[in-house]
């Protein structure tokens, strides 16, 4: 870091889902299949989040993706750009999308190496043919169509299937903390993304027109309770209450949460106790998903 | 043609090591050898066809069948990208795989075929493919893990696939890509220092491999649950190929089996094994759990109306079980009669079949499904009235299908049929379709036939075949 550098800032934090029907409904011609809309009420809240950040200045977007699964360590995308074409592997029917995102290298290595240095496990990926999953081209789409920040892409360390919840949220913690003094050592305004559903069961069957939405619900009350239990605690600045409760909500929703991504992003913002600004809500084949934003622009007294 | 077999089975590890790396470890060096040898036996053994069900392609939306006849791209894995890239192109019998997908559903399964530009085929896959396959010689069809299947699911997978291996003819080679232990280290490591990542998953894989080279496949099949809760890191998918590898070879237990190879991928098992069918002599089996010909599970929820939760129930009762018309009834039981549980329940108080003599008489035989009730190719209208497309073929080997059930409940076969009187709905929309299908199927038999025009049947179907067939001997 710089002598002069400023301090680097979180703008904001969010969770962001990334199911490819959103960017399916929404017809951008970077993707092939096109629809007749859908999943509305997601895709507006979607609009709100980017309105909430339309004036609002940043350098880069460090997101986590429960779709790039990785169990060797945590891994970072490390080159400037990919380009190519993303296929979904189970809804290839939707997804099919022309991507080019550009990567913030510095951002990435800076955070990598903070992490190692912690005693986690992780991994620069420079292999020219990788291929970027779909959960980040989605979110990535959904939160900035315009593609026209830089990226940092985490990779979601399985260690809650070698271990359990609280092992993984133990080591996202970490992560969590790294990534923030990264962030802020960096001189870069950053907003961070964690790219995740809620409850997480899937219907099994499709109906003929995916975009029918007089088909789409929730899969049971059981997950519709505990999405709304976790969207409360959103709403209400109870930060410390999800965690708490992570692991009976991961197991209990068969939440996507089980990717790290919830508990990365609450260590990032330093478990805000400000509510979160809650955007949108929805189901997606079944399963749960929330867009909250955590505007820590607004809440810097008291923190670093 | 109807003598389509399985010549041989192997179970391969799914890790891109033994593609990129085989000289970096002698372990990977003597898995890499071992899939040179299984490529050998597979040429040697004239297969025709290669069915690769792998897990690291995971699906939610019931099972996905790659039907795009030459996929091509770069692969490179999520984990080990460090070890390089690995380019592909493949052969993929696309009629097979839309014929597979029909069998899926005519036996309850949600399935679809996939074949777009681009698709990832997964590292199992290309794995076992660039290393089974090399020149492309044999087609191949690729089939994914749902995560959500359970046992009856996936054993009813591998039987409509072999349905389609038999009704084809083809000589098949049936390959699961996977790890027996799955535990990897979670830190990198240096390759000379791989090994399995403990003694009680090396314990477990070498107790696998013992049961494997006895041929007891149902067996390992059997253990898959507690295999799984005990050397299974809790991954997308579970330890389900077994019960595929086990269906496609009739859950017998007394194939004859090889390890060619075991070792170690980054502390993860992974092993080459062939099982071939000829009797090895062994096939007791200790116990068994219930045999399963139509899959009956949750499939309808997108229509479940009050608690989505609930299970379609294997017993039908005499209330309609959904929109496909009237109540369903059990079959009636006579002296005489022949009732299949393979075949859908009637409409009405009659058996599927009734023996007279040296012949066998048989109800009027639809296209719907056992179980779910359901119409393959889709209903005619909707329960309002309202006109609906649908698949006279489908409907049409649908009925063939399920007429083919009845007779070997009777102890015979398709082969029996004598005479048929068809009735079509629509005769102007769906004779030539229907003509084709027969002319594949009950055509190839030759028996005699009738087609007459009718305004409508019980339920939303366009045709349906009224049977009269000769009765096996009685013993």
């Amino acid at each position: 870091m710089g002598l002069f550098m400023s301090k680097g800032e979180i703008v904001a934090g969010c969770l962001a889902p990334h199911p490819p029907h959103l960017v399916y409904a929404e017809n951008p011609e970077q993707n092939e299949p096109t629809a007749e809309g859908g999943w509305e009420q997601l895709r507006w809240g979607y609009e709100r989040l980017r309105e909430s950040l339309a004036d609002v200045e940043y350098d880069a977007i460090v997101l986590l993706s429960p779709h790039w699964q990785t169990y060797i360590g945590t891994h970072f995308l490390g080159l400037p750009k990919f380009k190519s074409l993303s296929v979904d592997p189970v809804f290839p029917n939707l997804f099919r999308y022309h991507y080019d995102l550009d990567i913030d290298v510095d951002l990435a290595r800076q955070i990598h190496d903070k992490a190692a240095d912690a005693g986690l496990a992780v991994k620069m990926m420079e292999n020219p043919d990788f291929r970027v999953d779909y959960g980040t081209i989605t979110t990535g789409h959904m939160f900035n169509p315009q593609w026209d920040k830089p990226l940092v892409v985490l990779s979601s360390n399985r260690s809650r299937d070698y271990y359990s919840v609280e092992v993984m949220q133990e080591m996202m913690m970490e992560l969590g903390r790294v990534t923030r003094e990264a962030i802020l050592d960096s001189g870069k305004k950053v907003v961070v993304i964690a790219s995740n559903s809620l409850s997480h069961r899937h219907f099994t069957t499709e109906s003929a027109i995916p975009e029918d939405m007089s088909k789409e619900h929730i899969t049971s009350h059981a997950m519709h309770l505990w999405d709304m239990r976790m969207i409360e605690y959103f709403r209400t600045g109870q930060s410390q209450r999800i965690l708490d409760e992570m692991p009976e909500f991961t197991e209990q929703a068969i939440a996507e949460s089980d990717g790290g991504g919830l508990s990365w992003l609450l260590s990032t913002l330093d478990i805000p106790n400000y509510p979160g600004i809650l955007h949108g809500y929805g189901t997606i084949i079944g399963t749960g998903n929330a867009i909250v934003e955590w505007p820590e622009r607004n809440h810097k007294e008291g923190r670093e | 043609m109807s003598d389509g077999e399985l010549v041989g089975s192997y179970i391969v590890p799914v890790h891109p090591h033994t593609v990129l790396a085989a000289d970096q470890n002698e372990g990977w060096g003597r898995l890499r050898d071992a899939f040179e040898e299984a490529a050998q036996r597979i040429k040697d053994s004239d297969a025709d066809l290669l069915i690769i069900y792998s897990t690291t392609w995971p699906s939610i939306i019931g099972h996905q069948i790659i039907a795009d006849p030459n996929p091509e791209w770069v692969m490179v894995d999520n984990d080990f990208h460090d070890l390089g890239s690995i380019p592909y192109s493949f052969n993929i019998d696309e009629n097979f795989a839309h014929a597979w997908n029909q069998a899926n559903e005519n036996r309850g399964l949600k399935s679809r075929t996939v074949a777009y530009h681009g698709f990832p085929i997964d590292v199992g896959s290309v794995v076992a493919l660039k290393l089974l396959n090399p020149d492309n010689a044999i087609p191949a069809v690729i089939v994914s893990s749902n995560v959500y299947a359970n046992r009856a699911e996936t054993t009813v997978l591998a039987k409509a696939c072999m349905d389609v291996v038999k009704a084809t003819g083809r000589k098949a080679v049936a390959v699961t890509a996977m790890s027996l232990s799955n535990r990897m280290f979670t830190k990198p490591i240096d390759p000379k220092d791989d090994k399995i990542h403990s003694l009680k998953d090396d314990e477990w894989n070498r107790k696998i491999l013992e049961f494997l080279g006895e041929g007891r496949l149902e067996d390992v099949g059997q253990l898959s649950r507690t295999i799984h809760r005990q050397i299974r890191v809790n991954k997308v998918v579970a330890f389900k190929p077994m019960w595929w590898l086990s269906g496609m070879n009739q859950n017998r237990n007394n194939l004859t089996g090889e390890v060619l190879a075991y070792e170690a991928i980054h502390g993860a098992g992974g092993a080459v094994v062939h099982l071939d069918p000829a009797a090895s002599g062994a096939g007791d089996k200790e116990y068994d759990e219930d045999d399963v010909e139509y899959f009956l599970g949750e499939r309808n929820v997108l229509d479940a109306q009050g608690d989505e939760t609930e299970m379609v129930s294997e017993t039908v009762s005499a209330k309609p079980s959904n929109s496909n018309g009237p109540a369903l009834w059990e079959p009636t039981e006579s002296k005489d009669s022949v009732n299949s549980a393979a075949a859908p329940k009637p409409v009405g108080a009659y058996p599927h079949a009734r023996r007279v003599g040296d012949l066998l008489y048989l109800s009027g035989v639809g296209p719907r499904q056992p179980g779910t009730n359901s119409i393959p190719g889709g209903p005619i209208h909707d329960a309002d009235g309202k006109s609906l497309e649908y698949d006279i073929k489908a409907q049409t080997h649908a009925v063939v299908q399920n007429i083919t059930r009845i007779l070997e409940e009777a102890g015979g076969s398709i082969d029996d049929v004598l005479d048929v009187t068809s009735f079509l709905v629509d005769m102007d929309r769906d004779f030539k379709g229907y003509n084709e299908v027969w002319a594949d199927t009950l055509g190839k038999v030759g028996p005699t036939r009738t087609t007459l025009a009718i305004r409508a049947l019980p339920t939303p179907i366009a045709v349906e075949m009224k049977v009269i067939a000769k009765a096996p001997a009685l013993e």
